[in-house]
């Protein structure tokens, strides 16, 4: 068996989709032995290698615009080449954070606008920002629609936080969403679907030392606490865990999925970002659950892989 | 997760990752202009040559070469070292030569065995990201002295020094400065020197461009004119290949002493295989001629960067014009901020290091270095236009939101003044 473990990839979460994808590729040799595990990037040399019998599945870790849109996931499906996660489809609705944000069960996003640059740029900022602030309030968070890793993500307590924070993200891409800040507890819920069966894995509860979940806190050892199980009642986490699997469903998602929440004082549960290809680093959230779970990483990309073969045949 | 995170030394704390770290893994991609990195183009040698001379070295030399050898580094190469720094008037004996694996691991043993924890050491503002890291894992208090036209400013280093009581060196890049590119005039070395011997604080003279110089003659170091009160760091990084990993410490009699005892507790001694090696292409090869090779191929980046900054730069960028080495210094509008415009770059694959890596104290942002030593001048030109471009959409951002460069760290202050004269 021939496995493309895909991960690199050109933008700001290069290097954390590397170490992601080194991660997964040594789980599943210890898994697989007898699989031949390619680690490979992304490249015009990796498209001209696609065939129907290069690979026999390929496993997208690359993180971000292209990795996690429609983007690259077109292209294996052009190809026929079975991979594991989501279509491009619903990785398209996924990943924009605007949309994705729109179509899951209402009630439960924070209050939203996703604005270009361009209407900022023809309408004039002061105007809009004027109306943003008093239609969403304080604090709030900018951030780009289509990044991860927190990469352009800044927490706005005050009026003049927010045009330097939208300076930032625009950095990183031509949609930015602005997102009433919820006050609560921060947990990423992992779903994984084997055999048309969904399972959420114990949600991990992020505790960032800073009070911002940002890259550096994300990626620094030391930085977060993280707690597994969440530190929250049975009642709630079998809820936070039931919300993961029906926005699993809702947007159409496949084989893996990450969603993250917080959940407010009052127990109600607000939508912050879905992710189809989530972070397996060493310090990522999903390896975490999976560990809580009582399973291991190599063995849950391994049935991922038979599954995603056999779907495809 | 790292179970030892409770266990790290203080020191260790500031060894963190971050956001920028990260950038710059996309910047390795070939799809990417790199201007950020000073890698020396190692391409120019003759590998066949280099591979010549590492069989012989292994076949003959073996039993020297593959073996445990003095801490202080080979006799015959700190011979051959003294030869070389002679071009720029060092004399000394072989005796006060340390070998290091590169200049900078001579920058952490002087670091080593001058500074305990809050001791102050005086660089250049800015100055070079790699001495900060040193100092700062040794928990110095960094002290950013201002540069002129001619480098380090001697009323500021005097008032610098009259102010901080515990000083343990004056650390310096006078000639082709990393990053700034800029060089001292003789006279201000002179000045310089005369300073600290007044204030009896020695001065750290790092000089690893010091022999690529675009024209005339290298300019003599500092410790040409004292052997007492400077310790001379050294390089073949530049003048030879990197990846040896070979420089050396010139130092007065007590300080090698304990540079000495400092390496072996590091190290044992440094690579006496890598050591070899270089000196055997010192004593075969015409190696000036090679430094000659170097300083055209960089000279011609250097234009082909000069050149397209002044047909494509947005107005209101300026930058300095180096006389030799690898790097120049650019001053944005000051409404931008090169932290915040770097993911703009890189999504343009245009890569920069952003100008406060170059402080301590979180000055630069309106500051980025560009290296042209390693792209070819196609490369470079491509590069100058896409980084025009992201000036220019990060000016229309900020202007859309009427913004300043201060959304990120402090934007520069007197402090990070480089004169009008050395502008373009």
């Amino acid at each position: 068996m021939r496995i493309a473990i895909l991960s690199g990839g050109l933008n700001a979460e290069r290097d954390v989709s590397l170490r992601s994808g080194r991660r997964v590729a040594e789980a599943l040799r210890f898994e697989i032995p007898k699989a031949e595990i390619f680690e490979l990037d992304l490249n015009a040399d990796f498209l001209d290698s696609l065939s129907s019998d290069s690979f026999d599945v390929v496993i997208p870790l690359i993180h971000g615009v292209i990795g996690e849109d429609a983007t690259l996931r077109s292209m294996l499906e052009l190809k026929g080449i079975p991979y594991i996660g989501s279509s491009a489809q619903s990785s398209a609705r996924a990943f924009d954070k605007g949309i994705s944000a729109g179509l899951v069960p209402t009630g439960s996003a924070p209050q939203f606008v996703v604005f270009p640059q361009s209407f900022f740029r023809e309408m004039g900022a002061p105007r809009i920002l004027k109306s943003v602030i008093s239609g969403i309030g304080l604090p709030l968070i900018v951030k780009p629609i289509n990044g991860g890793s927190a990469f352009g993500v800044r927490l706005c307590a005050s009026v003049d936080q927010v045009a330097p924070a939208l300076v930032d993200a625009f950095g990183y891409g031509d949609r930015v969403m602005l997102q009433s800040a919820v006050i609560g507890t921060e947990l990423a819920v992992t779903v994984i679907e084997v055999d048309g069966k969904l399972q959420a894995l114990p949600p991990v509860e992020v505790v960032p030392i800073s009070g911002v979940y940002d890259f550096d806190a994300r990626y620094t050892a030391g930085a977060t606490e993280f707690f597994v199980p969440a530190r929250l009642n049975s009642k709630l986490i079998e809820q936070v865990c039931a919300y993961a699997i029906l926005v699993h469903v809702t947007l159409g998602l496949r084989d893996i999925s990450r969603t993250d929440v917080i959940v407010d004082t009052d127990g109600v549960i607000w939508f912050l970002e879905v992710n189809v290809s989530p972070g397996m680093t060493e310090t990522s959230l999903v390896p975490q659950a999976i560990d809580a779970a009582g399973m291991n990483v190599g063995a849950v990309f391994g049935s991922l892989v038979t599954q995603a073969i056999s779907r495809d045949h | 997760m790292d179970p030892w995170v409770d266990s790290y030394a203080q020191r260790a704390q500031g060894l963190t990752t971050s956001a920028i770290r990260a950038l710059f893994s996309v910047a390795a991609r070939p799809e990417v202009v790199s201007l950020a990195g000073g890698m020396p183009y190692v391409s120019a040698l003759d590998s066949d040559q280099f591979a010549d001379i590492a069989a012989r070295v292994v076949r003959e030399q073996g039993a020297v070469a593959l073996q445990y050898g003095s801490g202080q580094g080979d006799q015959m190469l700190r011979e051959q070292i003294l030869e070389i720094s002679g071009l720029v008037g060092v004399r000394s004996h072989p005796d006060d030569v340390v070998v290091t694996a590169g200049s900078q691991m001579g920058l952490d043993l002087v670091t080593k065995i001058f500074c305990d924890p809050g001791d102050t050491v005086i660089v250049e503002s800015p100055s070079y990201v790699g001495a900060l890291g040193v100092f700062r894992s040794y928990q110095c208090n960094v002290v950013h002295i201002a540069m002129d036209e001619q480098g380090l400013n001697p009323q500021s280093l005097r008032e610098g020094l009259s102010e901080n009581p515990r000083v343990k060196f004056i650390y310096t890049i006078p000639s082709f400065h990393n990053p700034a590119g800029l060089t001292q005039s003789s006279e201000r070395r002179a000045e310089i020197l005369a300073i600290a011997q007044e204030f009896n604080v020695p001065i750290l003279e790092d000089d690893p461009y010091g022999l690529l110089g675009f024209e005339g003659e290298p300019p003599r170091a500092i410790r040409s004119l004292d052997d007492q009160s400077v310790i001379y760091l050294g390089s073949f990084s530049k003048i030879i290949a990197s990846g040896l990993r070979v420089g050396w410490v010139i130092a007065p009699h007590g300080v090698r002493e304990k540079l000495v005892l400092a390496a072996e507790a590091a190290t044992l001694c440094p690579s006496n295989f890598s050591q070899l090696v270089v000196s055997r292409y010192l004593a075969e090869q015409p190696w000036q001629q090679q430094i000659k090779v170097f300083q055209e191929l960089y000279r011609e980046r250097r234009d082909a960067l000069l050149q397209s900054m002044q047909a494509l730069m947005p107005l209101g960028v300026t930058w300095t014009v180096p006389q030799g080495g690898f790097y120049s210094w650019l001053t944005l509008p000051q409404q931008l901020n090169a932290t915040n415009m770097l993911p703009r770059a890189i999504s343009s694959m245009v890569a920069y290091v952003p100008g406060s890596g170059f402080y301590a104290n979180g000055q630069g942002a309106q500051n980025l270095r560009l290296s042209y030593c390693y792209p070819d001048p196609a490369r470079i030109e491509e590069g100058v236009r896409r980084l025009s471009g992201v000036i220019e959409a990060e000016l229309e951002l900020v202007d859309t939101f009427g913004v300043n460069g201060d959304s990120g760290p402090t934007t520069g202050s007197a402090h990070t003044h480089i004169p009008k004269s050395d502008l373009v």
